[in-house]
């Protein structure tokens, strides 16, 4: 059977516009000017680099080397077959936010109603960047403690706020210093963004500290954004939740996910835990632009906080073995590391080679393979030592530290012969 | 001591020194509580976790569920003890349910468990019934998992 010809065809030719209509340009317009500055991030290069090279073993990466507990993919699978497939409320499914809020209320005392004070979240990326448009205005300052996690910075630029970079430093384990962030403070301080324990240096503050931190934040009126997603990975003394401490409850927002404790990095689910005000905007924003966290991983979250105790106490377990096993080791080949006490990196100082953070990687894969991150990736405080993360398994730190023993022997006999004493840094 | 334990259940081969490095308990330490937990028996023994069938070895394993009559004073204790003592039997456990004692065997035919069980267990006083199943093949092992290992998906670098 033959399809009869509409009656009323027209060829497509005529529909053509005339060639001047046609005349195409490149749009001239420039683009959106704070991200047009904003550069990539310095892991870039190294991951293009190392990705097509044999036989490297990578630090380098940011997220852990177990695959997601059986029993979490399996909730996952089962909701898949029962067609849990949907949209959930904005705010996330009810029964994980119940579940999020008396987690945070036995685990550290901090307070928070799941129908007002809770989110589900695309993971703490996303909950960071919706707090931080509820919170600044074009212009305002946040006080951001610096080494820190790559996207800080950048995001409170797309927000439109400006950063404002606080040293903290090595030599006492990157404690912050409430003087320092004191003399950052400004008018325009509107807030101050702090991982602990942190990206990239591993480091935890003190109960003492952060109520030091507390008491300035009130006295300045500026927010708190706390980022714990390394929280159940803290080796040595306990995570204090920022929400928990006097007089923080109401000008904090903490986020925290699944990533890192649970090895759910692909499932991109986490939370945020602030006052009711600012939960309702961050909740309109994330209705807005997108809806809801994926339903699937919030099913298998559920059963992340039913059931998978024992699979975090064990991976717990083996980082805290790895991390004594690898800071002692790069100790004892010359670069200096002070203990991290949580998160799975290890942050040490490079200066003993001469070399900087940049030439350090660069070299180290080039000549050993051994994959890890120039501090500076972290910002300029990071300059003059690397980030290893101690997310492998125990074979290959142990062989990653024989390369970089052998790296650093070379390298400080360089440094000898050409009359650069070691220690000197760049 | 736990944390000891805890490394060398992974690894039989950890050494002092590596244990040291691990848990943050002094090497001499390490090597005083290994004699102390070898002396008492917490440690029976440090040994190899082998996968025969990919060496290329075959070997044939049977499940063979026991019911016994208990007798006063030793309950099931002296006929568990005549089955274990044969080597080639592999474990003996007692079990609640319709059967009693629970036995792993390991032979190099068929035969040879069919007549392990025919000549040796059934002959052997108060044992009133066997049940014998053929292991088929073998997924995960005393916590091994005998397939390929999940792939690390994971990208090089990550932030």
């Amino acid at each position: 059977m033959t399809m009869p010809e509409p009656e009323n065809h027209t060829p497509r030719q005529e529909f053509r516009f005339g060639a001047d209509d046609m005349a195409v340009t490149p749009p001239r317009k420039p683009l959106n000017t704070v991200i047009t500055n904003c550069p990539p991030s310095g892991i870039r290069r190294f991951f293009d680099i190392a990705q097509q090279m044999e036989n490297v073993i990578s630090l380098g990466v940011g997220e852990p080397d177990y695959v997601t507990p059986w029993r979490i993919r399996e909730a996952g699978i089962w909701s898949l077959e029962r067609g849990y497939t949907t949209y959930t409320s904005n705010s996330g499914l009810f029964p994980l936010r119940q579940r999020i809020c008396s987690m945070l209320r036995r685990r550290y005392d901090a307070h928070y109603d799941p129908e007002t004070e809770c989110l589900v979240t695309v993971g703490v990326s996303e909950g960071l960047d919706l707090a931080l448009r509820v919170v600044l205005n074009p212009g305002d300052e946040v006080l951001v403690p610096e080494p820190c996690y790559v996207s800080y910075i950048p995001c409170i630029e797309f927000a439109g706020g400006v950063a404002v970079p606080v040293k903290t430093d090595a030599s006492d384990g990157f404690r912050l210093h409430a003087d320092r962030i004191e003399a950052a403070i400004t008018p325009r301080t509107k807030a101050l963004l702090l991982g602990s324990p942190a990206n990239p240096t591993g480091a935890t503050q003190s109960r003492e500290d952060l109520s030091r931190l507390v008491a300035l934040a009130n006295r300045h009126d500026f927010y708190l954004l706390s980022d714990e997603i390394y929280d159940r990975l803290t080796y040595v003394g306990a995570h204090t939740c920022l929400g928990s401490l006097p007089g923080a409850r109401e000008r904090t927002i903490v986020f925290n996910g699944f990533s890192k404790a649970y090895a759910m990095t692909g499932w991109r689910i986490g939370y945020i835990c602030a006052p009711e005000p600012l939960t309702t905007l961050m909740t309109r924003v994330h209705q807005y632009t997108m809806l809801c966290a994926p339903h699937v991983s919030q099913v298998a979250a559920i059963e992340a906080l039913d059931n998978a105790e024992p699979d975090v106490e064990a991976m717990v377990a083996d980082y805290d073995r790895r991390r004594r096993l690898f800071v002692n080791g790069l100790n004892e080949i010359g670069l200096d590391c002070y203990e991290p006490k949580g998160a799975f990196y290890a942050f040490p100082s490079i200066r003993r080679s001469g070399l900087s953070s940049e030439e350090f990687a660069e070299r180290l894969l080039m000549e050993e393979r051994v994959a890890v991150v120039p501090g500076t990736a972290f910002g300029p405080s990071g300059e003059g030592h690397v980030r290893c993360s101690y997310a492998t398994a125990l074979p290959q730190l142990e062989q990653a530290l024989e390369r970089m023993g052998r790296f650093m022997r070379r390298t400080t006999e360089c440094n000898t012969d050409t009359g650069v004493t070691a220690g000197a840094g760049r | 001591m736990r944390e000891i334990l805890k490394v060398l259940e992974r690894d039989g081969r950890a050494t002092p020194r590596q244990i040291a490095a691990q848990t943050g308990i002094p090497e001499e330490k390490v090597t005083q509580l290994l004699a102390e937990g070898e002396a008492s028996g917490v440690i029976r023994r440090y040994k190899a976790v082998i996968d025969w069938e990919r060496f290329g070895d075959e070997r044939v394993f049977a499940f063979i569920d026991v019911k016994v009559t208990p007798a006063r004073g030793v309950g099931f204790d002296d006929v568990a003890e005549r089955i274990y003592r044969y080597p080639e039997v592999h474990s003996v456990y007692l079990v609640s349910g319709t059967q009693d004692l629970r036995c792993v065997v390991e032979g190099r035919t068929i035969r040879e468990i069919a007549d392990f069980v025919a000549q040796k267990l059934s002959t052997i006083d108060r044992v009133n019934s066997t049940s014998t199943h053929f292991l088929l093949k073998k997924y995960k092992d005393d916590g091994d998992i005998f397939a390929e290992s999940e792939t690390d998906h994971r990208l090089m670098v990550t932030p």
